[in-house]
């Protein structure tokens, strides 16, 4: 007779030799793949964004990237400690979020902002809705709107005017914020030797890291590609129409957190919907807030708000955009 | 006509689906190796889509390999037949390896077999093979189909009499054979492809000619190209077509091949004939040869025993209704860190939960894993990453109906088309949070199925 194959001595039972292993099918899966994996990605992605933003701002950025994710890794710990469950640290999901944060905060915060928006986006953002996979808003956008909307003054555009000239960049204001008067050169703009966020600046390293992480599958292009298209066809058509404009679809396109936020913030796939159809509206829907805020509100840019808006929509596209079947849908008589 | 390429209206591939290891190595390069009589064999009287099969023998019949033990019972059912000479015994009761509980016809074996070892390969596969199919009337063949109890090798394990009858009104104009063995690991129909070409595709003629089908194409992986050289040497002079399709999970899925085959899409619930095709595996395709111009049923088949827990992998000739142990002795028996058979391939393959089962006419492999292959990682939170969505070759999302089927949501589930599934895994094998997502959709159709009756 065949010897039965050794077993897992808890789950077999003393003295029985007719013991087996069973399970349901796959019998395999991919381990290559996991969530810490995608979050690595991410962080991967992030790379040429954190070493511009270290060359154009140095200690500045270090600095605030440091508070941000230390800060939102110790606060994912304390309030997982609260509730009882086991540290998801692991996942890397905090880590992200704190990068994020870091890279979109102006670089003269002072750092209890930081930590107030850190502990605002794990607490708030996410723990409160059961953890990671559970929130409805982008963690980093939710600590980063409730600072900017409680402390104005070291958030707005009067953070980011640099009176000493210690940084290597041309403009002093940011160029969203000037943006109605005089426009930025698009050359700068592009390789992000321009005032703004930490990570908002470059275009060059948000399209370098974006690009990884759409070739990799941990952000899909979908969404960038909507917003981005959106916003250069009413760019496209505004410029159209007032071409004497010096502030062209590029300067929309290159200026602000736009690329920053199509690649990293708007591709947060909890906050996003899962189906392709269901990514593109949400894309398009994205870049046409975006275009909406730029062109007729008060704000000089409207990205964050954008992203947090959809995201609150996202639960309803997920409903409205099931997509149908290969063969159609399922035949009644066939249930 | 020779025809390779050329003709072939496919694209050669589907949307979607994944690329698991193929692990075909273990066991790619063991010729077809002829199982040694058992003691015992259990023909099972329900190993087919359908009706159990009426026993028409009595306990303690001396019977010779070939005899029927049991017919059909009414129009899809199949009809069982002795793979060895012995004596029968009273009917005993197995739990096949899907979990059907089915009665079974013991046989002992005699000491005087009609055919072992060599002569047995021969006898099953060698020999002479030529024939004008258009010699042989439809009706004839599907009732030489019917007769030798043949049914599809492939999974389902549909008679083959009833798949060749096409209803009125549904002209059939394609044959297609799957060659894929899309499964990750199983090789016989690949060593079967390699050493017995000619009987294969003398059977996919005379199903063509059953059908009234004018095209017959061989889809073969491009992972496999021995077998994909043979099959087209031996193809040559016919009017058969042999086509490469790319190397993806699930491409041996019978609505995926006929999208890489002929650009046909079959509706949702409907069959192949729906769209004028009829699919048959290779196996199903060289059996029914050997029925319609031998008048020989279906007694052995090819089976791979594979994995890195067994210790000498063979593709192996064996009597249907053998046990799964005797098998797994005839390959050197498990290896220190087996922990799981499987009965089939890794993807879509059922867990034995006992050895004392019998094989039956639709068992393609045995494939043991040792424990570090079946490890999964801890569950965690679905991100909503939609990488179940891009690999589903049936376009659904399966995160929301598995999570709608735990959390017993069933109008979402069924707003998310959860029938529809055809529970091939893709989508379990991606996730990065290792959610079981098939397991949990393949039970929520259990559960809806009940209720709504």
């Amino acid at each position: 007779m065949v010897d039965k194959p050794k077993q897992d001595n808890e789950e077999a039972p003393k003295g029985s030799t007719a013991f087996l292993h069973v399970g349901s099918s796959p019998h395999l899966s991919n381990s290559r793949l996991t969530t810490q994996r995608m979050m690595i990605d991410v962080l991967i992605g992030l790379l040429p964004i954190l070493v511009f933003a270290i060359v154009i701002f140095r200690w500045f950025a270090i600095l605030q990237l440091g508070i941000c994710t230390v800060s939102c890794i110790a606060f994912e710990a304390l309030f997982s400690a609260w509730r009882g469950k086991p540290s998801p640290l692991w996942d890397m999901s905090a880590t992200v979020t704190g990068v994020i944060l870091g890279l979109s905060m102006p670089w003269s915060a002072p750092w209890y902002i930081g930590v107030i928006a850190s502990g605002v986006a794990i607490g708030i953002g996410k723990i409160v809705y059961g953890g990671l996979g559970q929130n409805i808003f982008n963690p980093a956008m939710v600590g980063r709107a409730f600072v900017m909307i409680s402390f104005p003054a070291a958030m707005g555009a009067a953070a980011y005017l640099d009176p000493d000239g210690t940084l290597k960049i041309v403009t002093q204001a940011t160029p969203m914020s000037v943006a109605r008067s005089s426009a930025t050169p698009l050359w700068p703009l592009f390789l992000g030797t321009v005032n703004g966020s930490l990570g908002e600046v470059s275009t060059l390293a948000a399209l370098i890291g974006g690009g990884y992480l759409c070739v990799r599958r941990s952000a899909s292009y979908e969404i960038p590609v909507g917003i981005l298209g959106t916003i250069f066809i009413l760019g496209g058509i505004q410029n159209l129409l007032n071409p004497d404009s010096t502030f062209t679809v590029l300067h929309h396109l290159f200026g602000g957190p736009t690329m920053f936020g199509a690649f990293f913030i708007a591709t947060d796939p909890v906050t996003s919907p899962v189906t392709r159809r269901g990514k593109w509206i949400y894309g398009v829907s994205i870049g046409l807030i975006i275009m909406l805020i730029r062109v007729f509100s008060g704000y000089p840019e409207g990205t964050m708000f954008a992203v947090l808006l959809m995201n609150g929509v996202v639960p309803l596209i997920n409903r409205w955009a099931i997509p149908i079947p290969v063969g159609g849908p399922v035949p009644v008589r066939a249930q | 006509m020779i025809s390779l390429f050329s003709g072939a209206s496919g694209v050669g591939t589907f949307p979607r689906g994944v690329h698991p290891p193929e692990a075909k190595e273990y066991s790619r390069a063991a010729s077809i190796a002829v199982l040694s009589t058992p003691d015992q064999v259990q023909i099972a009287l329900l190993q087919h889509t359908g009706a159990p099969a009426v026993p028409t023998v009595q306990p303690r019949t001396d019977v010779v390999m070939g005899d029927m033990l049991a017919d059909g019972k009414g129009f899809i059912s199949a009809a069982v037949h002795a793979s060895i000479s012995g004596k029968t015994a009273a009917l005993g009761v197995t739990t096949l390896p899907n979990g059907r509980h089915v009665q079974t016809i013991p046989i002992k074996a005699a000491t005087e077999q009609p055919y072992t070892d060599a002569a047995l390969l021969a006898e099953i596969l060698g020999g002479d093979w030529e024939c004008d199919s258009a010699a042989f009337e439809p009706q004839a063949i599907r009732d030489a189909c019917k007769a030798a109890g043949i049914v599809g090798q492939g999974g389902a394990a549909f008679p083959a009499h009833v798949k060749f009858s096409p209803p009125e009104g549904k002209p059939i104009d394609t044959v297609l054979v799957n060659g894929c063995e899309c499964e990750p690991y199983l090789t016989a129909d690949e060593r079967l492809m390699i050493e017995a070409p000619a009987p294969i595709l003398v059977g996919a003629r005379l199903i063509a000619r059953a059908v009234g089908a004018s095209r017959v194409i061989v889809g073969i992986e491009d992972n496999k190209p021995e077998a994909l050289e043979r099959m087209r040497a031996a193809a040559a002079d016919t009017d058969v077509e042999v086509m490469a399709l790319r190397t993806k999970y699930p491409m041996g899925g019978e609505k995926q091949l006929i999208r890489a085959m002929v650009q046909r899409t079959v509706p949702t619930g409907g069959l192949p004939l729906a769209v004028g095709v009829v699919v048959t595996n290779v196996g199903t395709s060289a059996a029914v040869a050997r029925a319609v111009l031998r008048g020989k049923p279906l007694t052995h088949r090819v089976i791979t025993v594979t994995g890195a827990g067994i210790r000498e992998p063979k593709n192996v000739l064996a009597p249907i209704g053998v046990s799964f142990a005797a098998l797994i002795d005839f390959c050197g028996g498990f290896t220190e860190d087996a922990a799981r058979v499987i009965a089939g391939g890794p993807m879509m393959g059922f867990a034995l939960g006992s050895l004392e089962v019998p094989v039956t006419k639709g068992t393609s492999g045995i494939t043991i894993l040792t424990q570090t292959e079946v490890e999964r990682a801890a569950e965690t939170a679905c991100i909503r990453c939609g990488r179940c969505v891009d690999v589903c070759p049936l376009g659904l999302v399966p995160t929301r109906i598995a999570l709608a089927a735990r959390h017993r949501n069933w109008e979402q589930a069924e707003r998310h088309h959860i029938m529809a599934c055809m529970e091939c895994g893709c989508c379990a094998y991606t996730c990065p949070a290792s959610i079981p997502l098939v397991q949990l959709i393949r039970s929520g159709k259990v559960q809806l199925i009940k209720r709504k009756s």
